[in-house]
């Protein structure tokens, strides 16, 4: 529907056609000699535009129609892919870490501002030991939501990161979903770069783990 | 007597200084709530109530900044050019009426500094003289922008100046004196004896002269705000700064209340509900002030000169002639 009239719009460009969506925008001719300036003055000085703009700034004033965000205290609402800090996403069958450290978002930042280190735990498993993101140096590309194959680093809500210093650093716990947001099942997919299909995470079925 | 005259006249001075840098500072407060809701804005809402104590925070800040003199100024003249603006704005109220004559604890009090038979002339003079601010300043700055913005004004002011005069040359006519208390009672009949069904276009004329007279959009080229500079204030913080917004201001109010008493009737047979119709019409006035700003577009300098001397100044003469063959 809405496809169809865009298309209707941007194919009918045909200007000379009368039909067509376009037309000429009325100009008056511009006063030749000096008489038909005189009237071109007389009839703009007595045509009453100025008051039109005073009555539509009255209206406005009397209509009291405000459209201001009182910031702080009022926010609006941002679209689910606003590509804000970041966060770092837990599974839905076993609320462990995505991340498995293959460093992918490391190598991929075009700004350089992820340093991720990694380990081998006691169990032979790979954990990240060292994670940090400079948001000062970050330009929020989105490359490493992209590229992530767990979909584990992803871009979140919160745009109110200004701080006192340019190198402001988030590390791997503080972008992580914290646990109580796991137990009670309210931890939100991004909905950008290779998402998993929405609703998914109501189909998961939770690994039977006692903590 | 001499005495009381003396100590009378002081008090009504100071009081009429208070009075007036209040109000420039609240008209600021007016200034941003009505343009805001004009542009569906709230304004300041968030010192005091309603951000009325927005004016006390502007203040506070404005006194406590640094006075900054930027080097390759002529000092002295940068120092004094913001003081020219805001006491001749001041000088002019002394022979401005502002209210009807009352009595105070059984002593009449009139409240205008000096009657004198001179009145209109003596305003026109001192508005003149006040171009001085914005031009020495202007000069002064060391700035090419700020110089242009000066010689911009002295063009606008002096062209202006003309308007300005010859418009109410024709009332003055009808009048017979100079004295704005003897205009108010001219008008005192009522409204059907306001000098403005007689002299509409002296009215209109004084109207738009006042516009440029008192620097405000329409032709508002002195400051020159889409510059995103400030014109000859470009180089002036601080309370300097303050000066000429203060003398801006006040400005405003006092030519409110000269179209008023000149054209509407001012206060009127001098009654409770005269006074209050006085400072009605100012209030309106100045509210137009405002209103303009959110409506209209600034017109280009050379549109200005060309609107003052080949239309506003021919027509000002006419309009004298034929009140001179009328009253003949």
């Amino acid at each position: 529907m809405h496809n169809e009239h865009i298309e209707e719009h941007f194919g009918n460009r045909n200007v000379v056609e009368m039909n067509s969506d376009y037309y000429m925008v009325a100009i008056e001719d511009y006063p030749k000699d000096g008489w038909e300036k005189f009237k071109r003055v007389v009839r703009r000085a007595f045509r009453g535009e100025l008051f039109v703009g005073l009555w539509v700034v009255m209206r406005e004033m009397i209509r009291f129609d405000i459209h201001t965000v009182q910031y702080p205290m009022e926010k609006m609402p941002i679209g689910p892919r606003y590509r804000a800090v970041h966060e770092m996403k837990r599974l839905w069958e076993s609320d462990t870490e995505r991340c498995i450290g293959c460093g992918l978002c490391e190598k991929i930042c075009i700004s350089n501002c992820i340093r991720i280190d990694t380990k081998i735990d006691e169990n032979s498993r790979k954990e990240v030991s060292e994670y940090s993101i400079n948001l000062g140096r970050c330009i929020f590309c989105g490359y490493c939501a992209e590229v992530c194959p767990e979909l584990a680093i992803t871009h979140g809500g919160e745009y109110e990161n200004a701080s006192d210093q340019r190198e402001h650093f988030l590390t791997f716990q503080d972008m992580l979903t914290p646990l109580d947001t796991m137990k009670a099942g309210t931890q939100r997919e991004f909905e950008g770069f290779g998402a998993i299909t929405p609703h998914e995470d109501e189909r998961v079925k939770k690994t039977p783990l006692a903590y | 007597m001499e005495m009381a005259y003396f100590i009378e006249t002081i008090i009504k001075i100071v009081v009429i200084l208070l009075i007036f840098s209040a109000l420039a500072g609240i008209g600021t407060y007016f200034e941003r709530k009505v343009l805001a809701f004009m542009q569906r804005r709230l304004g300041p809402v968030n010192v005091g109530p309603f951000g009325l104590l927005q004016v006390a925070a502007d203040g506070i800040k404005l006194f406590t900044k640094e006075d900054i003199v930027p080097t390759n100024v002529v000092g002295r003249i940068f120092k004094i050019a913001p003081v020219i603006t805001a006491a001749t704005a001041f000088m002019a109220a002394a022979a401005i009426p502002f209210l009807p004559s009352f009595t105070l604890f059984g002593y009449e009090v009139h409240p205008i500094v000096a009657d004198i038979n001179i009145g209109i002339l003596y305003i026109l003079g001192i508005m003149g003289v006040g171009l001085y601010g914005p031009l020495l300043g202007g000069m002064a700055s060391a700035n090419k922008f700020s110089l242009l913005s000066a010689a911009r004004g002295a063009a606008v002011f002096i062209s202006y100046e003309v308007i300005t005069g010859l418009s109410i040359l024709a009332p003055i006519m009808m009048v017979g004196s100079l004295s704005l208390i003897d205009f108010n009672e001219y008008q005192s009949g009522g409204i059907t004896s306001w000098i403005v069904w007689s002299q509409p276009v002296a009215f209109i004329l004084f109207w738009i002269a006042a516009f440029a007279e008192t620097g405000r959009t329409p032709f508002h080229l002195i400051a020159n705000d889409h510059e995103i500079i400030d014109g000859f204030g470009t180089e002036y913080s601080g309370m300097r700064w303050g000066l000429f917004f203060i003398g801006e201001y006040a400005n405003m109010f006092f030519i409110s209340f000269v179209i008023s008493i000149l054209f509407l009737g001012g206060y009127g047979d001098g009654s409770f509900l005269g006074a209050l119709g006085l400072l009605g019409k100012v209030a309106f006035f100045f509210f137009f002030f405002l209103w303009t700003r959110a409506a209209w577009p600034d017109v280009r300098p050379d549109q200005l000169m060309w609107l003052c001397w080949k239309v506003l100044m021919p027509i000002a003469v006419i309009n004298i002639v034929i009140t001179g063959i009328v009253m003949m």
